[in-house]
């Protein structure tokens, strides 16, 4: 199945309570493979087509707030209307998942395959100091599996949870392997696993209000940094990624998503010509590996960032390696992704400079 | 007799809902707001939904309604209540939901939500406090402040040349086929507030009985920004506001 259907089906097989999207491409078969499956008549499942991706975040406020697990999707300028939303949703620390499969931006931008809402997914997009957890899928496996995982650490730590997918890997079609199904929590699971959620207040508790708003400053923060507590406990437990011939390596090339798909055998091309190349792929782009790559630093001679965008993700390794090798960038815009061969002759260029 | 063989429960004629919190209101004195609150509060402790009802407050003066109303809720972003609605009610389809709503909240920035959550006829109740202006944010014009009226961002008056002419939301909302109910209502005087909480409690036995939308709009006084004492605000109102929005019910399947 394709990437986008592999999310729907996920969804449904993983007990969400409710999906809430608009149409944009290259996304819609999220929202019209669960409209064909009808999930209302199976598990109960509510799909709403809304009259904008403002109000479907703001839906997935209303639906997070029950303790429901809640989720939309979207493409890069529809991501952009719901930043708003992300902002109240972190702020208010409420639990939910967004699909973003990336296209080309600035603006309307094109509707081929992009990576350039790195910045905007991992260093906020909204306004305030917030962070989501982000998850970059390289197949439509991923994009199944992330679906229950996001939901997993979303709940884990009351704050949304994006997947940051691209139009390569939403559009490609690959074998998908269906996990066993999960049924979706009754009201009393929901009071007991989210005693904050508003379930109607009964006499045995105080009133649940979810909001972002303190106007104490003490408050306001605390909040803050029980916010930066949280972020810096993703850091610690929650760091995924993925080494593809790093132990022996000179060089590194560290790349996420469908381009980590293409530079596995750029990496290939290169051990045959005898250069110890090795790939790094981030899985969480927030949490970052920034370990990870401190803990290669010392055997490699140069890095390089692969990317479909003009150099974003390379930001966060030059932070991590701060200065001690050289970080080089190669990227390609406007939809068009590079080949291994292409990749393999950027890398080569960069390191006999 | 002493007062203390007064004071018995059976001789009580009134009290306090036991829905409403103690905390002390940061309305202005004059203001709408709190009678409307103890209103909700009233139709909710009458009905006995206090743990079956949800209320989404807005951004605007009554963004703290949740302070003063004791049920779950939600806080939504400027004018995106009815979408939270939207998903809480699906979602709960057996509780009570409603949102709070001003007239910038709702007939400005939140207008494609009011109006697709009333034309999808979500089983939901809107209370929307209609007093011609921006209350929090200290007087600005309102899709709803008539014409000449004098506000922060219409030091002159509201200018049709410059503005348009007042929003009449309730009478377009009125228009969806989604809606069941649609009323505007007042609280300046007892008898107004008598047919305000008979419009809430309609509104609210609507969405059990899954009729589609109720919106019930309460003209509203804003004193502090409109400038004027609490009676006379009463009295502005009553001689300006309602005749451009006259009270009574629009519809009522």
């Amino acid at each position: 199945m394709k990437g986008n259907e592999a999310i729907a089906i996920s969804a449904i097989r993983n007990g969400c309570d409710g999906y809430f999207g608009y149409p944009i491409t290259p996304q819609s078969e999220v929202m019209e493979t669960l409209m064909a499956e009808e999930p209302w008549d199976s598990t109960g499942m509510v799909v709403l087509q809304a009259e904008s991706e403002t109000s479907s975040i703001n839906m997935l406020y209303g639906g997070a707030s029950c303790g429901k697990r809640v989720m939309t999707s979207s493409s890069s300028p529809g991501i952009s209307l719901m930043a708003e939303g992300l902002s109240y949703l972190a702020g208010a620390e409420l639990p939910c998942l967004v699909v973003n499969v990336v296209r080309g931006g600035p603006g309307l931008g094109t509707i081929q395959p992009g990576q350039g809402d790195y910045f905007q997914a991992c260093k906020g997009g909204g306004h305030g100091d917030y962070k989501m957890i982000v998850l970059a899928p390289n197949s439509a496996q991923e994009m199944y599996d992330f679906v229950d995982l996001g939901f997993e650490l979303a709940f884990k730590y009351r704050n949304p949870a994006l997947i940051l997918s691209d139009g390569v890997i939403g559009q490609m079609m690959e074998k998908v392997e269906l996990r066993p199904m999960k049924p979706r929590w009754t009201e009393e699971e929901i009071i007991k696993m989210s005693p904050w959620a508003t379930t109607g207040k009964t006499p045995d508790r105080k009133q649940n209000v979810l909001t972002s708003l303190a106007l104490d400053a003490a408050v306001h923060e605390a909040l803050n940094h029980r916010l930066i507590e949280k972020y810096k406990q993703m850091e610690e437990e929650d760091v995924r990624f993925e080494n593809y011939l790093c132990e022996d390596a000179d060089h590194l090339i560290v790349a996420y998503g469908s381009m980590a798909r293409v530079c596995e055998n750029t990496v290939d091309l290169a051990r045959k010509e005898g250069i110890k190349l090795g790939l790094l792929r981030p899985i969480t782009l927030f949490p970052y590996p920034t370990k990870e790559i401190q803990r290669l630093v010392p055997q490699l001679k140069t890095i390089m960032s692969v990317e479909l965008s003009a150099g974003q993700m390379v930001e966060d390794i030059r932070l991590a390696v701060n200065g001690k090798i050289p970080v080089n960038f190669y990227g390609r815009l406007g939809g068009i992704v590079p080949s291994p061969e292409e990749v393999l002759e950027a890398f080569k260029k960069e390191i006999n400079k | 007799m002493d007062i203390k063989d007064i004071i018995k429960p059976e001789n009580k004629v009134y009290s306090k809902s036991p829905v409403l919190l103690d905390n002390v209101m940061h309305y202005c004195p004059g203001c709408s707001h709190g009678t409307v609150h103890k209103l909700i509060a009233e139709v909710i402790e009458e009905m006995g939904i206090q743990e079956k009802t949800i209320g989404i407050s807005p951004v605007g003066c009554s963004v703290f309604a949740y302070n003063y109303v004791d049920i779950d809720w939600q806080q939504a972003a400027h004018g995106r209540a009815p979408a939270l609605a939207t998903a809480t009610k699906r979602l709960f389809p057996d509780k009570y939901v409603f949102t709070y709503q001003g007239d910038g909240d709702l007939a400005s920035i939140g207008t494609a939500e009011i109006m697709h959550a009333c034309n999808r006829g979500e089983n939901i109740v809107v209370i929307f406090i209609n007093n011609a202006i921006y209350g929090m944010t200290g007087g600005q014009m309102a899709p709803t402040t008539l014409m000449g009226m004098k506000t922060a961002t219409s030091p002159n008056g509201r200018r049709e040349d410059l503005h348009g002419k007042p929003l009449k939301i309730t009478e377009l909302i009125a228009q969806l086929e989604g809606t069941c109910y649609v009323t505007r209502q007042s609280v300046q005087s007892a008898a107004s507030t008598r047919k305000t909480k008979r419009a809430i409690r309609k509104a609210f036995e609507n969405s059990a009985l899954k009729k589609g939308t109720s919106f019930v709009e309460v003209v509203s006084s804003c004193n502090s920004g409109w400038k004027l004492s609490p009676v006379k605000a009463n009295e502005w109102m009553v001689e300006n506001m309602f005749p451009n929005y006259p009270l009574g019910d629009l519809k009522d399947i």
